[in-house]
């Protein structure tokens, strides 16, 4: 039976950026591991027959014309950082190429 | 010891194109290269909460363009994923990109090396959205962000590691950007950022299946970059593995200017996106109807000109290659021999003239302004000898400079060749009166006086004497004696 490990927790909330404290993460991994519990109850749904979906809307190809609408003013854009060096928002430097 | 040249390269090579469309890839912000910094963005692009992404039909369309001219097959339903990292250029911290349902799989490239035609298979080809851009050279302490490119649509375009050298993978990519020029989805430009490409190269043993270790290379800014730095690492890593070192599996960084790639020297470590469906996005089907219907509307592609050239024109293979690599320059040929022009002095003056012109301007040859009828004008007016070579060259120049037809270059300039027999006479007599030294020598028997004269001559006309007409006259005139005072 597969379960999620406290290893895997701190490693994923490393990629995710989430900083969790020894409490905190344990308390994390219990939600975890009941979440997979209950898809375990789910697995017990007979799903022969039914076509495997990324997706639950009974809905595909949504799509939109290749036509503009307006942007948001640049000034109420740069306004959403928290530092800026107008007309760009300013990050601490990137050393590394992309 | 193995010797460095016992190796083979293993490259495989990954473009990511962007797509010339009017919006981005998932909300309508314009796509516009050189708008002012910020200013085209909004919620979605930006990825505030609650907003919801919808897939541009353009792209979609010119993303099955592109796989079917790749010879690839189409899925029957494609979906997008998120690909999940940190950036700052990235404002939504993933990317809405395609994982395990990409647009299209298993297509190939064919490109001529060397009069051999080798096949380049290709993985696939998948949507994606790009990032933004960073700014790192204006302050110190900080990066600058622009996030207007951030949504603006790419195409991504993965071989199969098939090249088997640095001239093959420069090939293919000379015959994918071409490819692209005649379905008019991208403008290719890869200053601007639109056609972008990286490369991974690994070594083997010659006549061995196992693959060696990866290296991928990247800050490649031309083909001729992708080029050189496909042989320098071939090279470093034959040296390397020729004296039992191994090869770390890195991501090397193309220096141009030092003409080597170097170690990113960062923390290596397996990247892991975390790829998972994008729930804002639906599935799309492709179905063979719309696969038949975009089938239906694709352009002649360059391949099939070649072949058309060579048939229809009889030009050689190199001559027809070189005249369709770019779409301008093979409607430009066809437009004037269908003016009535003889194929060949077109074709000559295309690949000579016109394509050395482009290449000193840094131009595309889309870019210049060349009417097909003034080409026909230019090789008539070489023809009926009212132009020598060297003149209509200079006119070619003039034409191209000023974007007006030849005859009006030649009027204004006063360029038109003398062919004129009175008027080459007086220009033979003037010369003979004032090189009475020359006229002795040559009936001494030296001959080279002649050259002399006709040197005078031509100078005296600034260039404009037709110089076949104007050295008969001088010779007959220099054996039958002759020589008339000047008018």
């Amino acid at each position: 039976m597969t379960t999620i490990s406290p290893d895997v927790v701190t490693q994923v909330a490393r990629l995710a950026r989430l900083r969790l404290d020894d409490h905190a993460a344990a308390h994390v991994t219990q939600q975890l591991n009941d979440i997979l519990a209950y898809v375990r109850q789910l697995q017990a749904v007979p799903t022969d027959g039914v076509e495997p979906t990324s997706h639950v809307l009974p809905l595909s190809n949504v799509l939109r014309p290749d036509e503009s609408k307006p942007s948001l003013p640049q000034t109420s854009v740069i306004a959403l950082a928290p530092a800026t060096h107008p007309p760009f928002l300013a990050v601490p430097k990137v050393l590394e190429a992309g | 010891m193995t010797s460095v040249m016992s190796y083979e390269p293993v490259i495989g090579l990954e473009v990511h194109l962007q797509l010339k469309t009017t919006t981005k890839l998932f909300c309508g912000c314009s796509t516009k290269f050189g708008a002012p910094p910020n200013g085209q963005t909004c919620p979605v692009c930006l990825g505030l909460p609650g907003v919801l992404p919808v897939l541009n039909a353009r792209a979609f369309d010119w993303g099955i363009r592109v796989a079917l001219a790749f010879n690839c097959q189409l899925a029957s339903v494609m979906k997008f994923d998120r690909k999940q990292y940190f950036y700052p250029d990235l404002p939504k911290n993933y990317q809405i990109s395609q994982y395990d349902q990409p647009l299209a799989q298993h297509g190939h490239l064919e490109v001529v090396v060397e009069g051999q035609t080798t096949r380049t298979r290709i993985r696939r080809i998948h949507l994606e959205e790009d990032a933004g851009k960073l700014l790192h050279d204006a302050s110190q302490h900080e990066s600058f962000v622009d996030f207007n490119r951030a949504g603006v649509p790419l195409l991504e375009i993965v071989t199969e590691p098939d090249l088997r050298s640095a001239e093959t993978a420069y090939q293919y990519l000379i015959e994918l950007k071409s490819i692209i020029e005649y379905l008019d989805v991208s403008t290719c430009n890869m200053e601007e950022g639109s056609l972008r490409c990286d490369t991974n190269i690994s070594l083997r043993s010659q006549g061995t299946e196992t693959l060696g270790v990866k290296v991928e290379v990247k800050n490649l800014n031309s083909f001729r970059a992708v080029k050189l730095a496909l042989e320098h690492e071939q090279h470093r890593q034959a040296t390397a593995l020729a004296r039992g070192e191994r090869i770390a599996q890195e991501t090397r960084l193309w220096d141009a200017r030092a003409l080597r790639t170097e170690s990113m020297r960062s923390k290596e470590e397996a990247a892991d996106y975390r790829y998972f469906p994008e729930p804002d996005l639906v599935p799309f089907m492709i179905t063979p109807e719309q696969v038949e219907q975009v089938r239906g509307q694709l352009p002649e592609l360059p391949a099939q000109r070649r072949a058309r050239f060579q048939q229809q024109y009889q030009l050689c293979a190199y001559d027809a290659n070189v005249l369709t690599q770019s779409r301008a320059l093979a409607h430009l040929f066809e437009e004037a021999v269908r003016a009535g022009t003889p194929a060949k002095p077109v074709a000559n003056w295309l690949m000579g003239e016109f394509l050395a012109y482009v290449k000193d301007k840094s131009l595309e040859p889309a870019a210049v302004k060349l009417d097909p009828v003034w080409l026909k004008d230019l090789v008539e007016l070489v023809q009926r000898g009212r132009l020598s070579g060297p003149m209509a060259k200079t006119v070619f120049t003039q034409m191209l400079d000023r974007g007006v037809p030849p005859q009006q270059v030649v009027g204004e300039r006063g360029l038109e060749q003398i062919s004129d027999p009175a008027h080459l006479e007086r220009l033979a007599d003037e010369v003979l009166q004032a090189n009475q030294k020359s006229i002795e020598d040559y009936r001494r028997g030296k001959t080279s006086a002649l050259l002399h004269l006709m040197g005078q001559a031509m100078r005296l006309s600034k260039g404009t004497a037709n110089p076949q007409q104007l050295s008969a006259l001088l010779k007959r005139k220099l054996e039958q004696g002759q020589v008339n005072a000047p008018q």
